[in-house]
């Protein structure tokens, strides 16, 4: 659909084009997380936007090339530099460790064009934020844009720790009426069903976190009454490591073997196939390819396809999820 | 290059008239002798020297007329510009776009100086000069996306993004194709969709959906669309049809070549950075079937895609009791010969037959 219109007047280039960066800051904020920073190599301004956006992170690790994505999280209205925060994850595919562990003040990057899929929603008579760990990055732009236009919005963030506790001591300290916190292992929990029910007409619920509390708070608000176009969560499925398997891919007549650290889609990028994505966590739909032939059982892990299309064994998003069996072949 | 901008009317005495250089880079939409809908969807960035679809917001010889236009129908019906209140920060995004993009694209034309929020704006063509504040609306004599569509050709829809839908919550609309934004405010795709035949069947919209939310920042896309107007008029609206529709039953055999304009719209996709809304501009050019027909392989493939198009399609736009006139003046330059595949008019390129 993109690029191949049979009258297409357009130049044959795919994608946006890519932000060539320079790491400008790295900042250690405890065990787990450090908040990288990025200029521009050409020292032009990054483009603009809105809080909720994410950009995709290109790494060389080697000869091997690591997509991550990753919550923009700092001011939208500073465009000199943009940040993220980087989660260390022992258990996973190792984007997170390459980051923590080889990126360097001055090393070369590429990142996307920023992409959001947590907006806010701008007729909100109120934002109301619900954040667990990590899950705090989106809401740091979205508070810092509502700032700067006077929209009115709360926190309610939840941390293991206190020495994990990302970015506490600023939002209490800048907006400490709107701020509440949590700790874990000072069982202190958001009293959800009274949060909810005390809210004004026209508020806007927003989450983001480990899939456990989104699916808790998204649950209390649909019993509480909320309407499910109040109600917004931003949620990435990293893909998760499994069983090497083969694909044969029908238009490009290649094989390749997708490798146990490796998802699907990095698997068909690597054999130089372009394949469209825009999230590479499952949210966003751009990576649906057409199955065309298999023989075993698919482990879907998006939650974009419907669950009748992921029964029917015709559709697979390759950013995060796999397959285990004989025979697949995809119509890329 | 500089352009010189025609002195023309798209009313009353229709003194519009194309240029060699128009009609030359005129976009015709069909790259085969066949017509359907189809989710006809490319990225939007560049093409070849000249043509429309090389700059993000083309600038041609009837740029002023067309505003001088624009500026008539408003005057007449200021609800053709309407802007829900959460969209204002969307239009404020809409003028930074065409403001860059313009001043970049058309050094000559349009210039931009930005000092952080203080901004000075010169339109060249239009003779206009402000100084603003960004994101200031009180700065402007219009809000942000009357200001600058007021100073640009093509309609513009902005549209909302929630619930994985898009909704048109402002736009600026005075060169429709038939249809109305104030009776369109506020729906939603698949809502101001409703009147078009066979693509619901077909599932081209919850494709073209699927696709436009996706739609990313740096990254925009276009299509084509057409229909039939007669006279060269850009303001086609419901609410007017007393005035234009009637104007379909003066077409002769002898004034057909002068009086029929196909209307082909270049409608883009872009996204807006800090509102994360879509707009979606819809560029109108006109072209009289006698200048078409001066290119021998638009000439053969217009009469048939006119002849072969189901009556569902001719009958939505609105031509279907002007059709036989249109086969008899067309049919003349239709020898019948191959036309190659593509929308460039490289008549001289024709394929000899397959064997
Ligand atoms: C978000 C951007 C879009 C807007 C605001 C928009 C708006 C409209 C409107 C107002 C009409 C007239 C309907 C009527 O009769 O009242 C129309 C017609 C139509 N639209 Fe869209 N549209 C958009 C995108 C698309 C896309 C991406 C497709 C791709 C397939 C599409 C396909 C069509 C078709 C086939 C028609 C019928 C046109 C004709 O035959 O003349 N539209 N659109
Ligand atoms: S890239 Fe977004 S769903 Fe796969």
């Amino acid at each position: 659909m993109t690029g191949t219109a049979p009258n297409s007047t357009a130049p044959k280039t795919v994608g946006a084009a890519k932000l060539a960066v320079r790491v400008s800051a790295i900042t250690t904020l405890n065990a787990l997380v450090t908040r990288f920073e990025f200029q521009r190599i050409d020292g032009a301004d990054f483009p603009t936007f809105s809080g909720g956006a994410h950009t995709v992170v290109e790494m060389m690790d080697g000869e091997k090339k690591r997509l991550n994505p990753y919550s923009l999280m700092s001011d939208p209205a500073e465009l000199s530099t943009y940040a993220i925060s980087v989660r260390r994850d022992d258990q996973g595919r190792g984007g997170s460790l390459f980051m923590h562990q080889k990126i360097k003040v001055g090393d070369e990057m590429a990142l996307s064009y920023p992409v959001n899929l947590f907006v806010l929603d701008l007729r909100a008579r109120k934002h109301l934020f619900v954040a667990g760990g990590i899950g705090i990055t989106p809401f740091l732009a979205q508070i810092k844009q509502l700032e700067a236009i006077g929209g009115n919005w709360e926190l309610h963030y939840s941390c293991r720790s206190p020495d994990l506790g990302s970015y506490v001591d600023e939002l209490t300290e800048y907006y400490p009426h709107a701020t509440s916190v949590y700790y874990d292992d000072k069982k202190q929990l958001i009293d959800l069903d009274n949060l909810l029910d005390g809210q004004p007409f026209g508020t806007h619920l927003y989450v983001c976190g480990p899939k456990g509390m989104i699916d808790w708070v998204r649950k209390t608000a649909t019993a509480t009454g909320w309407p499910q176009a109040h109600v917004h969560h931003e949620e990435f499925f990293a893909p998760q490591p499994g069983r090497p398997f083969a694909v044969r891919l029908k238009k490009s007549e290649l094989t390749v073997e997708v490798g146990a650290q490796e998802s699907l889609l990095e698997a068909i990028e690597r054999l130089g196939v372009d394949a469209p994505y825009l999230c590479r966590g499952g949210a966003c739909g751009q990576c649906e390819t057409d199955v065309l032939d298999s023989d075993g059982t698919f482990l879907h892990r998006d939650h974009w396809l419907e669950d009748d299309e992921k029964e029917s064994g015709e559709k697979i998003m390759p950013c995060v999820s796999r397959f285990e069996g004989k025979i697949l072949v995809l119509n890329r | 290059m500089t352009l010189q901008f025609n002195t023309e009317t798209f009313r009353d005495d229709y003194s519009f008239h194309n240029s060699q250089r128009a009609i030359d880079r005129f976009p015709f939409p069909f790259h085969e002798d066949s017509y359907m809908y189809a989710v006809n969807m490319e990225r939007h960035q560049g093409g070849p020297a000249d043509s429309v679809y090389e700059k993000r917001f083309d600038v041609d010889e009837h740029y002023v007329a067309e505003m001088a236009d624009r500026a008539k129908v408003l005057g007449d019906d200021p609800l053709r510009c309407q802007s829900l209140p959460h969209m204002t920060l969307a239009g404020w995004d809409l003028l930074e776009l065409i403001m860059v993009s313009k001043s970049e694209e058309y050094p000559d034309l349009f210039e931009l100086h930005r000092k952080g929020r203080e901004w000075y704006w010169i339109n060249k063509p239009l003779g206009i000069e402000d100084h603003f504040t960004f994101m200031d609306d009180t700065t402007l004599p219009y809000g942000p996306m009357e200001y600058i569509t007021r100073q640009t050709q093509g309609d513009f829809c902005v549209l909302d993004q929630r619930e994985d839908n898009l909704w048109m919550d402002a736009g600026m609309v005075t060169t429709q194709a038939d249809w109305s934004l104030d009776f369109d405010i506020g729906m939603n795709f698949f809502e101001w969709h409703a009147p078009v035949p066979l693509a619901h069947e077909k599932g081209i919209f919850k494709r073209a959906l699927k696709f436009l939310l996706n739609i990313q920042q740096g990254a925009p896309a276009r299509r084509l669309n057409w229909t039939m107007t007669v006279n060269p008029l850009l303001d086609t609206s419901p609410e007017n049809y007393h005035k234009w529709g009637i104007q379909k039953t003066t077409l002769t055999s002898e004034n057909i070549g002068a009086k029929q304009h196909l209307r082909v719209e270049l409608q883009t996709f872009f996204r807006l950075p800090r509102s994360n809304a879509l707009v979606f501009p819809i560029r109108c050019y006109l072209m009289s079937f006698q200048d078409i027909v001066s290119k021998p392989k638009w000439g053969r493939r217009l009469n048939r895609v006119v002849r072969d198009l189901p009556e569902e399609l001719a009958s939505y736009k609105g031509f279907i009791d002007n059709r036989p006139l249109m086969l008899d003046y067309l049919s003349q330059f239709d020898d019948g010969l191959p036309t190659s595949f593509g929308v460039w008019p490289d008549e001289d390129i024709t394929p000899t037959l397959q064997r």
